[in-house]
């Protein structure tokens, strides 16, 4: 299944990344994930929330530009080759990869990737008939 | 609709007043005001070389500062006694100005606004909302006076508190609204997010003026409110609003004639423009009693046309405002007005319509740094339609104005909004060079 990831526009000023993550601190919202792509003049932020509809909506209140991206967390085996693994099978089915970040989850000794493609349903059920683990969003938003 | 049978007389009509009006307001400022006096014997002008309308370009120009200079009734033709109302520019530096008005001029205004209003379709039907400020503000005053004439439900509202505008705006069903169109872009931006939506409301016109606005502005205000978006001009000095005005057919802003005599002239030569040429609006009142205006400069860049109108109106037409001859700034040798950079920024999606330019010097370079809202969070899916964003906006302007800008993409509502005119432009400049 598909997971929401929410992308937050950063302005290059110092601070701007602090307001975020107060803002998400004071409701209550957990961040499971976060990646900053960044150059010198713009940041886009994208989290794997807890909660992430109240998140749209509070950070859209607190001013800032907010958007919701489906992505796809793959449970990814912590040894030699096993991202690889997971790639070879987007790339034969020419499924273009936009981006992707990884993290350690908690409870289980797999690394968490979360990857944005271009048809991320296609991409679902192509990984999941090559038996790659694909997690919910209740594993995901609950780590 | 016409207010009055003045507003149909031919060309010939027309100046034929202009001409006797006209010497009168000379011979009167040469008599009762020091500084026209002066102004005309410097250059050897008597009130009767006055003989035909084309004559006027032998009068010096006024110019705003004459006005500061004269602080506070300097002016004035009339004492103290003879005027009945005060009104007064702030200015963004120095001494404020202050106009008076006796109480023929009160009436002669009131006039030119009711003319104003029944070109813009106001009735007694309607309900006008002033959201001009009330003050030393001409706006708030010289509409309101104008609604009653033409007997319109007048809700003298003032400016600011947006969400107060909208509830009476829904709840006495109001059809005229009155304001700066910068605040007008901000009340439609509180609506959105009161969930307020144009058939919530009432509204079929808007009179805006204070402060120009594009083409492309006004596309967003009719689309988003649905309403006819009239615009009109006027300046403090002289009188405020009801110079000239826009009927609901958008063909330019007609000139109360009878009131006012228009020039165009080259704003660096001073040199008086044949007709149809673009320059800047020189403006002589023709009745003023309490502080009579000869040939003052607008700094305001339009053009006039002479024929008639499809509403009827005989009276010149004054184009929108191109911009001002004091806001065009130089930057690498090209003229840019702040209204060009608004025009293309309005074609962009994605992004608000408040904007800031920013000026400054490196190296001895001018550069330019155009600062917009991002409001389209669906862009933030791909970095590159970020930049691919930025580069729209640089290349558009490009395009426009032939010279490179820096973008820079801010969060939504980060920039100043103003019930008053807007200060769009930051001018960081090193004077010295």
């Amino acid at each position: 299944m598909l997971v929401r990831q929410i992308n937050v526009f950063l302005e290059n000023q110092s601070g701007r990344l602090a307001e975020v993550t107060k803002t998400l601190g004071d409701n209550d919202i957990d961040i499971r994930a976060l990646y900053i792509a960044d150059t010198t003049e713009y940041g886009i932020l994208r989290m794997i929330l807890d909660k992430p509809e109240k998140a749209v909506d509070i950070l859209t209140q607190a001013g800032f530009t907010v958007s919701s991206t489906p992505v796809i967390a793959l449970a990814i085996a912590d040894k030699p080759g096993t991202l690889d693994h997971a790639l070879s099978i987007l790339s034969q089915g020419s499924l273009s990869l936009e981006y992707l970040y990884a993290y350690v989850g908690r409870s289980s000794d797999d690394a968490v990737v979360v990857i944005r493609v271009q048809d991320p349903e296609l991409a679902l059920t192509k990984l999941e008939e090559a038996g790659i683990r694909v997690l919910s969003s209740e594993e995901v938003y609950g780590v | 609709m016409l207010w009055s049978p003045s507003e149909t007389l031919s060309r010939s009509e027309i100046e034929a007043i202009q001409l006797e009006r006209l010497k009168w307001q000379v011979s009167y400022a040469y008599e009762r005001v020091p500084f026209y006096k002066k102004g005309m014997d410097e250059v050897g002008v008597r009130p009767e070389h006055i003989t035909k309308l084309s004559d006027i370009s032998k009068l010096p120009f006024t110019v705003k500062t004459d006005l500061r200079d004269n602080y506070p009734t300097g002016l004035f033709a009339v004492p103290n006694k003879d005027i009945v109302r005060f009104h007064s520019s702030s200015g963004t530096t120095g001494k404020p100005i202050i106009v008076g008005y006796t109480r023929n001029d009160m009436e002669n205004w009131t006039e030119c606004c009711a003319r104003m209003c029944t070109a813009a379709g106001v009735t007694q039907d309607d309900v006008a909302q002033v959201a001009f400020g009330y003050g030393l503000f001409t706006g708030g005053f010289g509409l309101h006076y104008g609604l009653e004439r033409v007997g319109a439900s007048v809700l003298p509202i003032s400016s600011g508190n947006s969400e107060r505008q909208i509830m009476f705006m829904k709840d006495l069903k109001t059809t005229v609204l009155i304001a700066t169109p910068s605040y007008v872009l901000h009340l439609a931006e509180i609506m959105a997010d009161m969930g307020v939506t144009k058939d919530d409301i009432s509204l079929k016109t808007g009179m805006f003026g204070g402060e120009g606005h594009t083409p492309e502005m006004r596309v967003q205000i009719e689309e988003r409110l649905g309403i006819n978006d009239t615009q009109n001009y006027g300046l403090t000095e002289l009188c405020g609003p009801g110079l000239s005005y826009e009927c609901l057919h958008h063909t330019g802003m007609h000139i109360n004639e009878d009131f006012f005599l228009a020039e165009i002239i080259d704003p660096v030569s001073g040199e008086v423009l044949p007709k149809g040429c673009e320059g800047e609006l020189v403006i002589s009142t023709l009745t003023k009693e309490g502080i009579p205006m000869l040939r003052y400069r607008t700094k305001d860049i339009t053009t006039l046309t002479y024929d008639q109108c499809a509403c009827g109106r005989t009276f010149a037409r004054m184009d929108l405002v191109r911009g001002r001859s004091d806001d065009m700034m130089v930057i690498r040798g090209v003229n840019v007005f702040p209204s060009q950079v608004e025009a293309v920024l309005m074609g962009i999606e994605g992004i608000g319509q408040h904007y800031q330019l920013i000026v400054t010097t490196e190296k001895y370079m001018d550069k330019m740094e155009v600062q917009v809202e991002l409001l389209d969070g669906a862009i933030l899916d791909s970095y590159s339609n970020l930049e691919k964003l930025a580069n729209e906006i640089r290349h558009k302007i490009r395009t426009v104005l032939q010279i490179d800008v820096k973008v820079t993409l801010l969060n939504p509502k980060t920039l100043e909004r103003t019930a008053g005119k807007s200060h769009r432009v930051i001018d960081r400049r090193s004077k010295s060079f």
